[in-house]
């Protein structure tokens, strides 16, 4: 069975998963619009998909869109459907990252981290929620992060800012599935990334690469919640039934 | 501090934090830190060091003191460009070989020049001027190179060719990263007819025998290599097996495309004594032996013939933590076979027992000013570090300086200043380059404090 090409824009392609992601997706034959903070960088990866696809860069368009920025939001959706001719769905894989020494240090990169992570995900969410609805549905596939599973030391405020994201995911779920949005909230685990460079990895540490294809797996046969690897379902579901006063010993 | 990032995961618990060390291939590590990221343009800015997959054996891509930044280029991989009429690639230094032949096979093209293993990245052969099995025909694969881009001690960007900027151009072939951050390169892919490998093999009895195969096959065959067994005594020194091969016509070859191999990993450290004179004799005898007829022809994988030794993932795990170092030297064309037998004599002397012991032919001297290859043979041994390893290589290195011939710095950890400055003529000139573009050398590895006078 073939399965017909997607029309998909993605949001953070250029970097970690995200660009793993596309490239798996461009492999296959999908379509992809490209949306990011920087040209100069969209444009170097739209050439590295259009190289590997076998197609020329022009089969990769791709328009500046800062999560920073929420005015960029809906003309870079434009964009992607005008040059896409539709859209099938719509991927972000962005979000903006900080240990917790360096939030705590610093109120206003904790401010933006939350801003960027929860207020404008979301904002572009809706967005992108009313162009898929508007033609009867489609996919909607949102990278949270399993840091908001629970109030956790190490990610007291990314972790919060992810938390809220879940939330605003699992209710467009709850809300919109009888039209015919799917709704898929990515829960990456520990993955070896530029992200998490510097830090020890757990022993079921995963590759963007292993992420990538269960996500794309994810993005065909939608559920509203995905963890990967998979591993960490359990690992947050055992963190779920710890009692307060266990994480307020433990540092995990 | 910008620290949009576009991957979220979680962080997981703080952890202790460990001493972090980095390692060549042959491991031994020494404390430093890798800084990893998808932008080079921004990771080299400052930095004094950058490392690709961390292939290179010796210390070519160590840190010379802990607080320094090496970059790790690893996560730069995007191909920029690829004409598929021309084969002309250009892409970030990071990008693996094996995903370069990942995405050139299907379209009837394949490297150049390949080392023996695909986990290098396009800088990191760029750096070592990496050769192959067809050295003879094609030189290194610097001179397929056609362009790349730098980022210089001073921080500046700089795009080199043959032809803009020679004398930077030839310095950073085989410069061993010494005169600025490869941040892009460009290089023309060679068509190939087939995706398989036509080859031939013959088991060969003694030394003598082995060298006057290997000259009569270079002219007749574009890839030529061999293993010798350097563990035998009395008549088995220098027995060993012969390949040859080149890409297989169409009309040969399976219509099918080769699958990618699923690798196995080498899943634990074996104990150091693990691997010693019995059992490198024993694995030596059983490989030699497993080759029954004398001559063997037919189509072979690419991997199976370019990258045996890619099958088994970390397979430099068989050494132990005693960690283990390559010798590669090149024997001028004018020493002759009794150099070769010579140097083989005293390596068994020196009791360098070794299951992998390679032996190749050298076409001319390519226009890296450090670049290892030279008209002639080139002998290839790993051997497990012991107390004795810098003894064994200063004697081995007075013989390969007295024979006219030169090592290779990928490959190397042992050697001394001394010895480097004797076996190399072209020094001078490399260091001119690196004075012009590097004036203070704030650009240095470990190998470059222990050979060419660096302060760390």
């Amino acid at each position: 069975m073939t399965k017909a090409a997607l029309k998909a824009a993605i949001l953070g392609a250029t970097k970690g998963m995200g660009r793993e992601l596309a490239r798996q997706m461009a492999a296959r034959g999908d379509r992809l619009f490209l949306l990011g903070r920087d040209a100069g960088d969209l444009a170097r990866s739209a050439a590295d998909l259009g190289a590997r696809a076998g197609k020329d860069a022009a089969g990769f368009g791709h328009a500046v869109c800062d999560l920073e920025r929420p005015d960029s939001f809906a003309p870079a959706l434009d964009a992607a459907e005008a040059a896409l001719g539709g859209l099938d769905a719509v991927v972000v894989t962005a979000g903006m990252f900080a240990s917790q020494a360096e939030l705590e240090a610093d109120v206003e990169l904790a401010r933006r981290v939350a801003t960027v992570n929860y207020a404008n995900t979301l904002a572009f969410c809706e967005h992108a929620r009313r162009r898929l609805l508007a033609r009867g549905g489609g996919r909607l596939v949102v990278f949270s992060s399993v840091a908001g599973e629970r109030g956790r030391k190490p990610v007291v405020i990314y972790g919060s800012s992810k938390a809220g994201l879940s939330a605003y995911l699992e209710g467009l779920d709850h809300k919109f599935h009888a039209q015919g949005l799917r709704v898929v909230c990515v829960k990456p685990g520990f993955v070896k990334t530029s992200m998490t460079a510097g830090l020890p990895a757990p022993p079921f540490a995963g590759e963007p690469e292993q992420v990538a294809r269960q996500v794309l797996a994810r993005i065909d046969r939608p559920r509203p919640v995905v963890y990967t690897p998979r591993m960490w379902a359990l690992v947050m579901w055992i963190i779920r039934l710890l009692p307060r006063f266990v994480m307020r010993r433990i540092n995990f | 501090m910008d620290a949009l990032v576009q991957s979220p995961a979680a962080v997981a618990g703080s952890g202790k934090q460990k001493q972090s060390t980095l390692s060549g291939w042959g491991r031994l590590p020494v404390p430093g830190r890798e800084l990893v990221g998808e932008d080079l343009e921004a990771a080299t800015r400052g930095a004094v060091l950058s490392r690709g997959l961390g292939r290179s054996y010796g210390d070519s891509s160590l840190p010379a003191a802990p607080a320094h930044k090496v970059v790790c280029t690893r996560l730069a991989d995007r191909v920029l460009a690829f004409d598929a009429a021309s084969g002309l690639l250009r892409a970030e230094a990071g990008l693996s070989l094996a995903a370069m032949i990942r995405l050139s096979m299907p379209r009837g093209f394949f490297t150049p020049v390949t080392p023996g293993t695909k986990f290098v990245t396009l800088g990191g052969m760029v750096a070592s001027d990496v050769h192959g099995k067809n050295h003879h025909r094609e030189g290194c694969f610097g001179a397929h190179v056609t362009a790349l881009k730098l980022r210089l001690a001073s921080d500046e960007l700089v795009e080199c060719s043959p032809t803009r900027e020679p004398e930077l151009y030839w310095a950073t072939v085989g410069g061993m990263g010494l005169t600025g951050h490869i941040l892009e390169v460009e290089a023309r892919l060679h068509a190939i007819p087939s995706s398989w490998i036509w080859a031939e093999s013959s088991r060969v009895g003694s030394l003598d025998e082995y060298l006057s195969a290997l000259a009569e096959s270079a002219p007749r065959w574009p890839m030529t290599v061999g293993w010798i067994d350097c563990v035998g005594r009395g008549k088995h020194v220098g027995r060993g097996i012969l390949t040859c091969g080149r890409w297989a016509e169409p009309g040969e070859a399976p219509a099918a495309a080769p699958r990618e191999p699923r690798a196995k990993n080498f899943p634990v450290d074996l104990p150091s004594w693990a691997l010693n004179d019995f059992t490198a004799g024993a694995f030596n005898t059983l490989y030699y032996w497993k080759h029954l007829r004398r001559r063997r022809e037919g189509i072979v994988h690419p991997d199976a013939f370019f990258y045996p030794l890619d099958a088994i993932l970390h397979w430099n795990r068989a050494y132990g933590s005693r960690g283990f170092t390559q010798y590669q030297c090149v024997l001028p064309r004018r020493a002759g076979a009794p150099a070769v037998r010579e140097f083989m004599e005293l390596l068994t002397r020196l009791g360098g027992a070794s299951p992998v012991c390679v032996i190749k032919d050298c076409g001319p001297q390519g226009q890296g000013l450090l670049s290892f290859p030279l008209e002639g043979t080139s002998i290839a041994v790993d051997m497990a570090c012991t107390s004795e390893t810098q003894r064994t290589v200063d004697r081995l290195n007075e013989m390969v300086i007295a024979a006219g011939g030169r090592i290779y710095l990928t490959k190397d950890r042992f050697t001394r200043a001394e010895h480097f400055r004797a076996m190399e003529p072209r020094l001078p000139r490399f260091e001119a380059a690196r004075a012009t573009y590097d004036p203070t050398r704030r650009l240095k590895s470990a190998q470059s404090v222990r050979l060419l006078g660096d302060t760390p």
